[in-house]
């Protein structure tokens, strides 16, 4: 099927809910340009008070891991638990560590 | 008690201008040209009638007859809506309800911005809060309006018509007759020539942007401020006020 | 994330069973069954993991169906925005309608993680080859209807959302945690009109119990044929894709109605309904299933004008549309220049 040129392609919209915290994705919707694209994500995904600040990504632009790299990706961080403090032992009675 | 006319007339004013807005903007819901805009139109919709609401339930209590925002939106007749005619228009195509948009909203800017420092402070309040909401408003509008003037042939077409067809009705958004000129006495309202200026400045800045020309300023529309409105305004207030009309008293 | 998957094309081969077909169903075989296990293990399925065909189609026959349902639904509810009784009724009813829009959004979305456009799923909404909730074939009449459309439409069509949320699919699943969030307030809103309706005037009353009878059995077939005769269902059950059968999630609807309709007195239009103390739940009568099947083909009383609607948005938004792609092309040309 031949894709319309007139059809807005697909962004994918983050949006910061409080100042400090992440920007997390949301959804996407379909825009003409990035402009439009942030005004609509106003529009669609901070009607409840939920937005401070948005961002949006073509969706074409975004890169992802492969579902079959899972395992060498994300397993081989499993027995490196030294990486947490709740690892270590400390005596009893030492204060602020 | 002198002065409590004029003011009731300008909240109606206010008040009637956003209503019928939102009456007309409310009519997209659902047939809009794009899932996306069909939203956007809805919270431009959403915004105006709030702000509707705000005047008439302050022309309410200035009044001081126990009529409720209700009763002044749904039980006046006719002659009695003091909105411009811009906001009466018909819809049309997306390109007249933009420009319709994007006319009212370089007015409506600039008035509200000035009514935060009214010496009323019901009206500096609710002016405070409608502010923020115009300000997009008019940003999403002037995209819009640029958008269609630079965009295809067929879209500078038509917001050019709409453009042409619209601009009678801009005269009468500055027009300052005596209820103007109490209440600008009296520190309420501002002096229209100010908001004059910066909605020239609008439309220069967006129109050639969007390489639109300026249609020049002949015969200018009035009567809306009086209560002579276009044919289409009966059938609008028909529509709208048709259920309490039908079952008078009747609570919803 | 609308990351889509690769475009697999499956080329059927004119002379099957050589080796290498019969090593690829091996192959299809213990994807399968790994894909079961994530299901069952009630790990979620994302956009690029391995999943049968079947599910796939599935999932975008029943999302774009869902979707679809939002987008056409705004239009029986958006009949009443301009005759509204109040401006706060009015302005709930637009930001009801819009909410649905907002759905539709979200819903079109998941289905596109599927590696379906919107433009293709819309096109068949137009072409009037998909469908979408039969509800929204009936007229809204009277202002009561509005109200009805809220407590009933909205009330049963919570319980399937709620009961999505934990779809197997995350996009799916996702999307209708969020439209659950914002839905909650429609079904409220729904019975807060019809007991207001119903503590008025004699008139009011009247709408109100008419619109109830209008609504009340289009309502119960929203759930779906019965479970005997429901042919997809099994597998999507197996899949997680639903997790409660049509008849066990209309019972909870009729349970939970018939109490509410009791609070602000109006009587549900069914001379069987009756109480059964032993099962704790209510027996109730017949669905009229010849109707419900008129109406999915397409001879309801507002099937057409439903589709001549939507079409002359997308018509009549062509142009806008256009203008937008061409104003931004322009744009990004003079921004690399």
């Amino acid at each position: 099927m031949s894709e319309n040129p007139n059809n807005w392609p697909l962004w994918e919209v983050f949006i910061q809910s409080k100042r400090g915290l992440d920007h997390k994705h949301v959804g996407s919707l379909h825009a003409p340009d990035a402009r439009l694209a942030i005004e609509n994500a106003r529009d669609v995904y901070t009607r409840r008070q939920e937005g401070n600040s948005i961002w949006v990504v073509p969706a074409n632009a975004i890169s992802a891991s492969q579902p079959d790299d899972a395992e060498m990706f994300f397993d081989p961080a499993d027995d490196k638990t030294y990486r947490h403090p709740t690892f270590y032992s400390i005596p009893e009675g030492a204060k602020y560590i | 008690m002198a002065q409590q006319l004029p003011l009731l007339t300008y909240l109606l004013r206010r008040g009637d201008d956003n209503l019928i807005l939102g009456q007309r903007l409310g009519e997209w819901c659902g047939h809009g040209p794009q899932l996306e805009e069909d939203i956007a139109l809805a919270n431009r919709a959403l915004d105006v009638i709030g702000q509707a609401r705000n005047y008439l339930q302050y022309a309410g209590e200035v009044e001081g007859k126990q009529r409720t925002e209700d009763d002044l939106a749904f039980l006046r007749p006719e002659r009695e809506f003091v909105n411009c005619k811009l906001v009466e228009q018909h819809n049309g195509d997306y390109a007249h309800t933009m420009v319709r948009s994007f006319l009212y909203d370089a007015w409506h800017l600039p008035l509200q911005k000035a009514l935060t420092k009214s010496s009323d402070e019901r009206i500096a309040a609710i002016a405070g809060k409608a502010v923020k909401e115009i300000s997009y408003h008019l940003r999403a509008s002037s995209d819009w309006v640029i958008r269609f003037g630079d965009g295809t042939a067929e879209s500078k077409e038509r917001a050019q018509n709409a453009l042409n067809a619209l601009w009678t009705y801009t005269g009468e958004l500055f027009v300052q007759d005596e209820v103007d000129q109490a209440l600008i006495k009296a520190g309420v309202a501002p002096d229209m020539a100010k908001i004059k200026a910066e909605f020239d400045r609008t439309m220069d800045r967006v129109l050639a942007e969007a390489t639109l020309e300026r249609p020049a300023d002949a015969y200018m529309a009035t009567g809306g401020r009086q209560g002579v409105h276009s044919e289409h305004m009966g059938l609008l207030l028909a529509e709208m006020q048709y259920l309490q009309r039908a079952y008078p008293g009747a609570e919803w | 994330m609308n990351i889509q998957p690769p475009v697999k094309v499956f080329k059927r081969k004119a002379k099957p069973r050589t080796l290498a077909d019969q090593n690829k169903n091996m192959e299809n075989q213990e994807l399968e069954e790994r894909f079961q296990e994530k299901v069952d293990a009630e790990l979620k399925i994302e956009p690029k993991d391995w999943m049968p065909e079947k599910y796939r189609k599935t999932l975008v026959r029943q999302i774009s169906q869902h979707a679809h349902s939002e987008v056409v639904g705004m239009l029986p509810e958006g009949n009443w925005i301009g005759r509204a009784p109040s401006l706060k009724r009015k302005a709930i009813l637009l930001a009801k309608v819009q909410d649905e829009a907002g759905h539709g959004l979200y819903l079109y979305s998941a289905a596109e993680t599927l590696g379906t456009t919107r433009e293709k799923t819309v096109e068949d909404l137009l072409s009037g080859k998909a469908k979408y909730s039969s509800i929204f074939n009936y007229p809204t009449l009277t202002w009561a209807d509005i109200g009805a459309v809220g407590w009933l439409v909205d009330g049963a069509a919570i319980m399937n959302q709620v009961m999505l949320c934990r779809t197997s699919y995350g996009p799916y699943a996702r999307a209708m945690v969020r439209i659950c969030k914002e839905e909650s307030f429609h079904q409220r809103q729904g019975y807060e009109i019809m007991s207001v309706l119903s503590k008025g005037t004699p008139e009011q009353l009247e709408m109100a119990q008419d619109a109830l009878n209008r609504w009340w059995w289009p309502s119960l077939m929203m759930f779906g044929p019965s479970d005997a005769e429901s042919p997809n269902s099994a597998a999507s059950m197996k899949w997680k894709i639903k997790r409660q059968s049509n008849d066990e999630l209309r019972q909870i609807f009729i349970d939970r109605t018939v109490q509410q309709a009791e609070v602000i007195g109006l009587t549900i239009p069914d001379p069987d309904l009756k109480w059964n103390e032993e099962a704790k739940k209510y027996a109730w009568g017949t669905i009229d299933w010849t109707e419900f099947n008129n109406v999915v083909a397409g001879n309801g009383p507002c099937n057409k004008e439903r589709l001549v609607a939507r079409n002359k948005a997308h018509d009549e938004g062509a142009w806008v549309r256009e203008a937008a792609m061409a104003y931004a092309a322009k744009k990004a040309k003079q921004k690399a220049a």
